[in-house]
Order: structure tokens, then C-alpha cells, then sequence
């Protein structure tokens, strides 16, 4: 078991024969990831990586059955890919892309939940179930499976947690990289429910970071609903006031969003909260070996 | 992206938003030109820097003669103007704006922004106007009225009444006329891809219309590629020369007072890199994210930018390969080495997609300062060691 995608997940690309799409889409086939086409307009009838391309996604899922889309579309894009996908019956659209308007993704995001399509991101790595079904841009090496589902805002703190908790000997379920622009997809709040109902996952791992207020809806719903151990590093505790830290969403504005705050009421929730991300590993070790 | 005030008032008058005759100076003589053309017969002086708080910080004034239009310019620019936004450093002053006075009856805040919870703007505003909002949410919370629009339907004028209700206006004119304007303000968020739009204070005049005395507007960084008009309005020389330097090199770059420069890949590890130098001891300079598609010249010239911080007494190279591959970086460390003076110790940290490789490369190269972390938790200790001279 794992959550949101694994062997049997059928996967389409759109913007498929583009430098990244095709990059990353060729790395997905090779971890094993069932992508059945892609989706790049007026290239529809050619042959990409040995698999077909389409005009449009509805075409794709008529002729593939595909569930997932993996999107790579220039950021200027994206909204309209996203809603193509909704509307083409796609349930869940993993959006690589960085830099998508913001407004755009609203829009977007508001369809999708219309057309009850999930989506995860844009801006992150994408997700994975460690050995089966790689969406995404991470290293796949580094997961090995096992027993810890991890969610993150940063995609190279996903790797530096999965690599811990795979050195410690534990290893993943599936990791999930949630983004980190002020409007995301699936967070914290949808999959934490989602590991607590997965009989594999034994322990979970939350990486959030400053600005916004989805790691303290997390913490809310961490004391009402989760029972399995939790993990969790909060970055930017020595972010300066009113600066993005590289991630659009990442920032302190006023008093609200803070690390400390976040962290304090994670605490509160019972969730073992780590000031380091080097800590995340030996912390994961402790809860389990309770 | 943030503009000026002067800005702002442009784009309101292109959506009709009413607001005060005013022009932008860059000199006292311009400043006596401007109050003459005007014609007063109250003007004010308002520094155009790109901060809240000007008028507490000194910033903003109120001349009933041209004598005194040509004093005050000369006092307000040039000044290091100093808010609750700037920072204790301050903001050189360089361009003025020289309005026209308006007739105040009341004041109100507005403000469109967006809200990350509900997914969509929201119109904010409050019977108290020209206070610091953050202030007035704090203390009376009950002052502030929050209208959310949904872009799917745009504004419609039932937003308009629960504002103007909110706001306790009883005179049907006045109901209208705050109505009309907050039509506007909305259509203007929406088709620029603003983040922010704020007017504080917006000013009732004495025959019950509605007056942008301030305006403060922050766009999406993402979305200007379709905005150009305003993409050009943005204004340098109120950024971070340093920044402004790396991010022409892909290289997300935050100064901060430390000791221990930072180079990362990826916002998130950055941030943690910092906040595990800071458990340990030490304090980091600066945030710096390399981004995804690093390679030896962004290294190099990350390096460059680090180094010109004079407090810097160690460089912590924390690379986690995904994308970004160790081996490229290892060659970024050789080549900065090479074409900038690195006098510092530099602990380096690699590790995922083609690690020993890097490894390999940097054994090779034989780098006076160079010391190897085996990980997080060891790079970070080591450099914060070396910072303190062990």
C-alpha cells in the first residue's frame, strides 16, 4: 500500500516533448513509472520515448485511461493546462512548473476542486512511492521503501528527510512535495489523513516552512485526527521579517507565519517538532522505536 | 514587485480612481515648478520610497507656501528616511511627489490582497484610516470589515453593500460613491495580477466622495511577463544591489548580519541550513539559493557575491543533488577559487546525484581551505568551527 499513486498508476505528460518534460519524463520511465503518452498540441500522432503523442489531454485519456497528469508547461501556461486536465477527467495533476501567476492558479485550482481533480503543487518535486511510481523530479535513488510517509514544502529537504530516515533503515512509503507558492494543491491537511489511513505508513514526516498557515491548520487536525507518530521541521527560524526566502509563499508578514509560531503549536499537537533539519532521521528513530 | 506611490496614482487614474493632482521631482528647483503649476493652496511634500510609515518617519509634510515647498524638498531629499518597513538602515530618499492638498472629512482604510486561506482577494477596510492596519487587527479586530471576492464572478455590487454597511456609511451618495470605488480598485487588482493594492488613508471629502490620498501597490513577480508597462515601472535603485546581482544569475540571494555565508540548493534546505548554523552557535550572512540549474559560473559567482560581505568568516557549500549535480558544483568551487580571492575556510557538503564524483574532483584539486562535511549536521558544525577561528 502507499497513498496517491503507485505501480498500477497510469501517467500522462503534459508538455511531454519539451527539454524538461522529456528529461523527466524518460527518468520516470526508468524508475518505472507507467507514463502511457503525452500531451504536446499539433504533435499528436508522433512517437515520444516509444510512447504516443496527443493533440489534447481528453484525447490521451480516451486512448489511454490514464489517471494522472505529470505537467511540465511553461509557467504562462500552466492554468490552462491544469483546467484542460480537470475537464478531460484527469484525478490528479502533479504541476512541476515554476513561476505560475498566482491568479492563474486560483482560477486553475478552484476547476479542479469543480471537477473533483486533486492537484499537487505547481513549484515541487512531484511525488513518489519509493520503488514503484516516480511523478516528478527527485532523485529516485534515495527512496527506499518502507514504513514513513513524508510531506513537504521543499523539495531538497523531501531528499534530505527521505535520505535520513532511509539511512536510519526505515525507509519511505511515498513522499509527497507539496510546493511552496501561496496557493498550492494537496497539503498537509489532505495527506496527513491519507498516511493515517495507510496500514503501511508507521510514522510521517512534515517539513513546512514560514509564511501562510497550513502547518497550523496541520497541527489542529494532527491532534483531532492522526494517531501515528509525527515529525516535523518548520524553516526559515532565522528568516528576517518581510523577505521571500526563494519560495513565492515563503515569507514572514507582520507576526503571522512565523517558524515559532508553527512550531509551538505542532508541539502543542503532540507532533515531535525537530529545530534542525539534521535531526530529522535520529528523531524519526526515537518516535518508531517507542 | 513594489512601485512608488507616484506610480500607483498613474495606474488609479487610468481606472478613473479618484486622487489628487500631483508630479514626481528628483530635484528642489522641480519641487518650486511642480507647487507653482499646482497652484496650492496647501500642497505636501511626500518622499516616494518603497516603505509604508513614511509620514510617522518624517517623510511626509504639508507646505501652505511655496517658500515652504522649496524647504521641505530640500530637507526631505536626501534624507536616509527611517519606518517600521525599512529597517534601521533606512531608505536613501530620491524622488518626491508634490500633491495637492486635499479636504478631509474622514479617513478609512482600504486594501485589496490576497488571501492565502480562502484562495482569493479580499477587500479589506477599516473607519480607521492612517493607522498602521497590523495595529488596528491587533487591538479593535472589530474595525475591520473583509469583503472576499471570488474571480470567478468578479466584483458584483452586493461586495460593494457589505462594504460600504460595514463601513456604517448611511448616506445613499456616499454608499454609491464607496461602491463605485472599490468596483474599480477590484477591476484594477484583477487585471494586473496585483498582490496588494493598499490606500491608507482613503479620504472622504466634505461633499461625500472618496479620494485615494495614499496608494501602495506590490504585484506578482510571475506574472509581469505579461504586464509589461508595469515591469518597467520598477525602480532598481530601491532593491538590493546584491540581490538585483544574483538573481540576473539565477541565484535567489538575502543578505543577513551574520558571520557564515551560506550557498544552498533549493529555498527549503537553505532556510534549514541556516537555522542549523544558528542551533549550533553561529550565525548565518545571508540566504542563498542556487537554484536548480546550477552549474560553475552561478557557483562561481555566488562565491563573488558571498565574499564581498566583509563579515564573512566561512562559506558553507550545502548541496543536496537532485537535479543539481554534485560534480558541476565541485567544478563551481575549483573554478570560483581560480578567478575570485577565497580567503575564508570553506566547508562543503555534497551529497545525492553524482556525489562521489564530486568527491573525487575536490580531492583532487588540492584547496588550501577547503574542508569536507559528511553531512548536514556535519558541514554546519565544522563551519561553524571555523568561523570562530577552531
Amino acid at each position: 500500500m502507499s497513498i496517491l499513486v503507485n505501480k498500477d498508476t497510469k501517467v500522462i505528460v503534459q508538455g511531454f516533448t519539451g527539454k524538461e518534460g522529456s528529461f523527466h519524463a524518460e527518468q520516470c520511465l526508468a524508475y518505472g513509472t507507467q507514463i502511457v503518452g503525452g500531451v504536446t498540441p499539433n504533435k499528436g500522432g508522433q512517437v515520444h520515448l516509444n510512447k504516443p503523442v496527443f493533440n489534447t489531454v481528453s484525447e490521451a485519456v480516451k486512448a489511454t485511461d490514464a489517471t494522472v497528469s505529470m505537467i511540465f508547461v511553461p509557467p504562462a501556461f500552466v492554468g490552462d493546462a491544469v483546467m484542460e486536465a480537470a475537464e478531460a477527467g484527469i484525478e490528479l495533476a502533479v504541476i512541476i512548473t515554476e513561476g505560475a501567476p498566482v491568479k492563474d492558479m486560483q482560477m486553475a485550482k478552484a476547476y479542479a476542486t469543480k471537477h473533483g481533480m486533486m492537484t499537487i503543487g505547481p513549484n515541487c518535486p512531484g511525488v513518489i512511492t519509493a520503488e514503484e511510481c516516480k511523478i516528478g523530479i527527485m532523485p529516485g535513488m534515495i527512496f527506499k521503501k518502507g514504513k514513513v510517509g513524508l510531506i513537504s514544502k521543499s523539495g531538497t529537504l523531501t531528499y534530505e528527510g527521505a535520505n535520513q530516515v532511509c539511512n536510519e533503515g526505515f525507509g519511505i512509503t511515498t513522499a509527497v512535495g507539496i510546493g511552496g507558492d501561496p496557493i498550492i494543491g494537496l497539503s498537509y491537511k489532505q495527506i496527513l489523513p491519507m498516511f493515517e489511513a495507510d496500514p503501511e505508513t508507521e510514522c510521517i514526516v512534515m517539513i513546512g516552512e514560514i509564511g501562510g498557515d497550513l502547518e497550523i491548520q496541520a497541527a489542529k487536525l494532527i491532534k483531532e485526527q492522526i494517531t501515528k507518530p509525527v515529525v516535523a521541521f518548520i524553516a526559515g527560524q532565522t528568516a528576517p521579517k518581510g523577505k521571500t526566502m526563494g519560495h513565492a509563499g515563503a515569507i514572514v508578514s507582520g507576526t503571522a507565519g512565523t517558524a515559532k509560531e508553527k512550531m509551538d503549536a505542532l508541539e502543542a499537537a503532540g507532533v515531535k517538532v525537530v529545530v534542525s533539519p539534521a535531526e530529522i532521521g535520529k528523531a524519526v528513530k526515537e518516535v518508531l522505536s517507542k | 514587485m513594489n512601485i512608488h506611490e507616484y506610480q500607483a496614482k498613474q495606474i488609479f487614474k487610468k481606472y478613473d480612481i479618484p486622487t489628487p493632482k500631483g508630479i514626481m521631482v528628483e530635484s528642489v528647483k522641480d519641487a518650486v515648478i511642480a507647487a507653482q503649476e499646482l497652484g496650492g493652496p496647501i500642497w505636501v511634500v511626500k518622499a516616494q520610497i518603497h516603505a509604508g510609515g513614511r509620514g510617522l518617519g518624517g517623510g511626509v509634510k504639508l507646505a501652505k507656501t511655496i517658500d515652504e515647498v522649496e524647504e521641505l524638498a530640500n530637507e526631505i531629499l536626501g534624507m536616509t528616511l527611517v519606518t517600521h518597513q525599512t529597517g534601521p538602515e533606512g531608505k536613501l530618499v530620491q524622488k518626491l511627489y508634490i500633491e495637492d492638498g486635499a479636504d478631509i472629512q474622514s479617513e478609512y482604510y482600504l486594501s485589496v490582497v490576497l488571501d492565502r486561506k480562502l484562495e482569493m482577494p479580499i477587500i479589506m477596510a477599516s473607519t480607521e484610516g492612517g493607522m498602521n492596519i497590523e495595529d488596528v487587527a491587533e487591538n479593535s479586530p472589530e474595525k475591520i470589515v473583509i469583503v472576499p471576492v471570488d474571480p470567478s464572478i468578479g466584483f458584483q455590487a452586493f461586495h460593494g453593500r457589505e462594504l460600504a454597511f460595514g463601513l456604517g456609511l448611511t448616506d445613499k451618495d456616499e454608499q454609491r460613491n464607496m461602491i463605485s470605488f472599490a468596483s474599480k480598485l477590484v477591476k484594477l487588482y484583477m487585471d494586473n495580477d496585483a498582490e496588494m493594492i493598499e490606500i491608507n488613508p482613503l479620504v472622504k471629502t466634505g461633499k461625500g466622495e472618496f479620494i485615494a490620498l495614499d496608494g501602495k501597490m506590490g504585484f506578482d513577480n510571475s506574472a509581469l511577463g505579461r504586464h509589461p508597462e508595469i515591469a518597467a515601472m520598477r525602480d532598481l535603485t530601491e532593491e538590493d544591489p546584491d540581490e538585483v546581482e544574483a538573481a540576473k544569475y539565477g541565484l535567489s540571494y538575502v543578505a543577513l548580519d551574520g558571520e557564515i555565508g551560506c550557498m544552498v540548493n533549493g529555498a527549503g534546505l537553505a532556510m534549514g541550513t541556516m537555522d542549523t548554523i544558528n542551533h549550533m552557535g553561529g550565525t548565518p550572512a545571508n540566504f542563498l539559493d542556487v537554484g536548480g540549474s546550477a552549474n560553475a559560473e552561478t557557483v562561481a559567482k555566488g562565491f563573488e557575491i558571498i565574499l564581498k560581505n566583509p563579515n564573512v568568516k566561512a562559506i558553507f557549500v550545502n548541496i543536496f543533488g537532485g537535479i543539481v549535480r554534485c560534480d558541476r558544483i565541485a567544478n563551481g568551487i575549483i573554478e570560483a577559487t581560480k578567478i575570485t580571492d577565497v580567503n575564508v575556510p570553506v566547508i562543503v557538503r555534497l551529497d545525492g546525484t553524482n556525489a562521489p564524483e564530486a568527491a573525487e574532483i575536490l580531492k583532487n584539486a588540492n584547496i588550501a581551505n577547503l574542508i569536507v562535511g559528511d553531512d548536514l549536521g556535519d558541514g554546519a558544525a565544522k563551519a561553524v568551527a571555523a568561523a570562530k577561528g577552531n
